[in-house]
């Protein structure tokens, strides 16, 4: 199976974001981590790879200089990169998003594509639908589950109550959900091979996709933080307090 | 003008959500529902009690409904026109509106908490974990597509008569074609999380699934709902259907009460409209006590079970 997954490289999660005053769009810095959501696309990838005998390629559209997310995801184990970055890809929204990566995987070819269900920074949640339209296949979103089939796919598919199970043919796009696999680590050898392996870099004018903003942010503005109210400090009592506070509350 | 709104079918009735939608879609203008389910004269019924006069129905089948519903609602957009398609937070929803994004090649905005149409469509919704409000203006004519964060809105029954239902084939989808083998409902116990006045929730810090029993003796013995974060429904102690904040339930009770949760930004906009919030968590730098009224910091596995021995004597 040729499996296409996308990661996204983000600012580290750890540190506070900070938006361009201008723009309105979050600074990233030069050295961004590979989104915790996209690990568990990855591995996904690996073991549909391991058990097809099939190869995964990442996609990311990453307007910066860094590489260090993408290092991290080929030493899990993924077989090359390609990655799409150009100045005039700052600030994309998700159409545009979806627009280059569809075209980068239309171009290389793909039997199957991998996507998070949400990035961590961005968490619109729609590049992955988006792309499903683009790229003319059915779109396998809160994959909370996934098999490979003699001639297919079928996952379970996260809904509010409970879960669908889905069959599908090839080509497909699945979403996978966070819980869906425990991400594996780079191993030493991983890392010191992910340093050699194919990553190949296009801009958005060697896809030929024509780009179209189509909403402006006007306005931004801070929302003031919840009041903290009483802490303390368990001395074998504080239940009480508990008890004192729903009694207030009028629901004891 | 013209509002469409996406409704979703759960369990033989309109959602819950597509009615919060049509609330709000009804003060914007004239609405056509797009209703995606099996269908049925209750159904209708129901639309019509909260004031809707037009329906398009397209049912499924086994078909998993995106790109069908995408294509049709596409092609009457084109035919019957519209400014605005509202979306709920749904996954159908979600996948629908992506693919009908980028069907007509237009921009969805998402995570809408307000939505004015006084001057072109503008969005108001939250980033950055609820700290900023963006406002978001949609620049290349219509419809504009928008996604809506859960309780957005809130439904309001204005008891009309039954609307007019047009049924819409379910079109080809040819190769984004594929097949709904089964479908589950996974038990959840007590009353239902989104209109429970207390909520008593559970984090990765109780340890274990077993342990996680304390937090469902707890909200039993107060009549409330039982929710967790993201962290233990991975782990799964308990089904999704228990998730509360960014990609789960959004929950608005009387008291909430976290039990071993650290309060990550994803997990708190799904919490923070709370009126009253007690936090039990042994870090004194849990970001979950920046926003309690009441916070303990001490081991949960001391706190609660005194909590439920008092309580438990409080009602013999
Ligand atoms: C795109 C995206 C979407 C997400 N959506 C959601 C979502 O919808 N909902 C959600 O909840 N999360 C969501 N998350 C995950 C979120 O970022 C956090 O990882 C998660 O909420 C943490 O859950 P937790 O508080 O249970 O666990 P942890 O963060 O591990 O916290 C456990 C806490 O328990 C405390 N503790 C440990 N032992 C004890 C003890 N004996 N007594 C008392 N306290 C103890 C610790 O001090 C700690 O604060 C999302 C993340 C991303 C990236
Ligand atoms: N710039 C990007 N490069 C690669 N993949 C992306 C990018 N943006 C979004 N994605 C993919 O789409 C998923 C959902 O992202 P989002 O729609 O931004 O919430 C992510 O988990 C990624 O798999």
């Amino acid at each position: 199976m040729n499996i296409a997954v996308c990661v996204k490289q983000i600012p580290d999660p750890a540190t506070p974001y900070e938006l361009d005053d201008e723009n309105h769009w979050v600074i990233r810095p030069n050295d961004q981590v590979l989104d915790d959501t996209d690990r568990v696309g990855v591995e996904v990838g690996l073991q549909l790879a391991e058990a097809t005998d099939g190869t995964v390629t990442l996609f990311s559209m990453s307007p910066s200089g860094s590489l260090q997310g993408i290092r991290q995801a080929l030493a899990m184990g993924a077989d090359k990169a390609v990655i799409i970055d150009d100045d005039t890809l700052k600030g994309s929204d998700a159409l545009a998003t979806a627009q280059i990566l569809s075209a980068a995987i239309e171009r290389a070819g793909f039997d199957l594509v991998i996507a998070g269900t949400e990035s961590t920074d961005g968490y619109s949640g729609i590049v992955p639908q988006m792309m499903s339209e683009i790229l003319d296949v059915p779109c396998l979103s809160f994959a909370r589950k996934v098999d490979a089939t003699d001639d297919g796919v079928t996952i379970e598919r996260q809904t509010t109550s409970g879960y669908e199970a889905v069959s599908s043919p090839l080509p497909a796009l699945l979403a996978v959900t966070a819980g869906a696999v425990e991400p594996r680590y780079p191993t030493f050898k991983g890392i010191m091979q992910a340093k050699s392996k194919p990553v190949d870099m296009l801009t958005a004018s060697d896809l030929g996709v024509e780009l179209h903003a189509g909403q402006k942010v006007v306005s931004v503005t801070d929302i003031s933080a919840r009041a903290a109210g009483e802490i303390v400090e368990d001395d074998g009592e504080a239940y009480l307090k508990i008890v004192e506070l729903l009694e207030q509350a009028k629901v004891i | 003008m013209t509002v469409w709104i996406f409704a979703e079918e759960f369990d033989g009735s309109p959602s819950g959500g597509s009615l919060e939608l049509l609330a709000k879609a009804r003060s914007l203008g004239d609405v056509s529902v797009f209703y995606v389910g099996s269908g049925s004269d209750d159904a209708f019924g129901t639309f019509g009690e909260h004031g809707a006069t037009r329906v398009y129905h397209l049912d499924p089948g086994d078909s998993l409904p995106s790109a069908g519903a995408a294509a049709a609602l596409a092609d009457l957009l084109g035919s019957e026109g519209g400014e605005a398609i509202l979306f709920g937070p749904g996954n159908t929803d979600r996948d629908v509106a992506g693919r009908l994004g980028a069907r007509l090649v237009k921009p969805v905005v998402a995570g809408a908490l307000d939505i004015d149409t006084s001057d072109g469509v503008l969005v108001t919704s939250e980033i950055l974990g609820g700290t900023k409000s963006v406002k978001t203006v949609v620049t290349n004519g219509s419809p504009a597509i928008v996604i809506t964060r859960p309780k957005a809105f809130t439904a309001e029954g204005v008891g009309g008569g039954t609307p007019e239902v047009i049924t819409v084939a379910m079109p080809d989808t040819g190769r984004s074609a594929a097949t709904i083998t089964e479908r589950h409902v996974e038990a959840s116990e007590g009353p239902d999380l989104e209109s429970a006045s207390i909520v008593v929730s559970g984090g990765r810090g109780l340890g274990s699934a077993e342990k996680f029993e304390m937090v469902k003796e707890l909200a039993g013995l107060l009549g409330g709902a039982v929710g967790g974060t993201r962290a233990v429904v991975d782990a799964g102690w308990v089904p999704y259907s228990y998730q509360i904040g960014q990609t789960g339930r959004t929950v608005k009770p009387s008291v909430y009460i976290a039990c071993a949760i650290s309060g990550a930004m994803q997990h708190v906009v799904g919490m923070k409209g709370s009126s009253t919030i007690i936090a039990i968590n042994k870090d004194p730098d849990a970001p979950i006590f920046a926003m309690a009224d009441l916070g303990i910091v001490g081991d949960v596995h001391k706190v609660v079970p005194q909590l439920i021995e008092a309580l438990k004597e409080r009602s013999t």
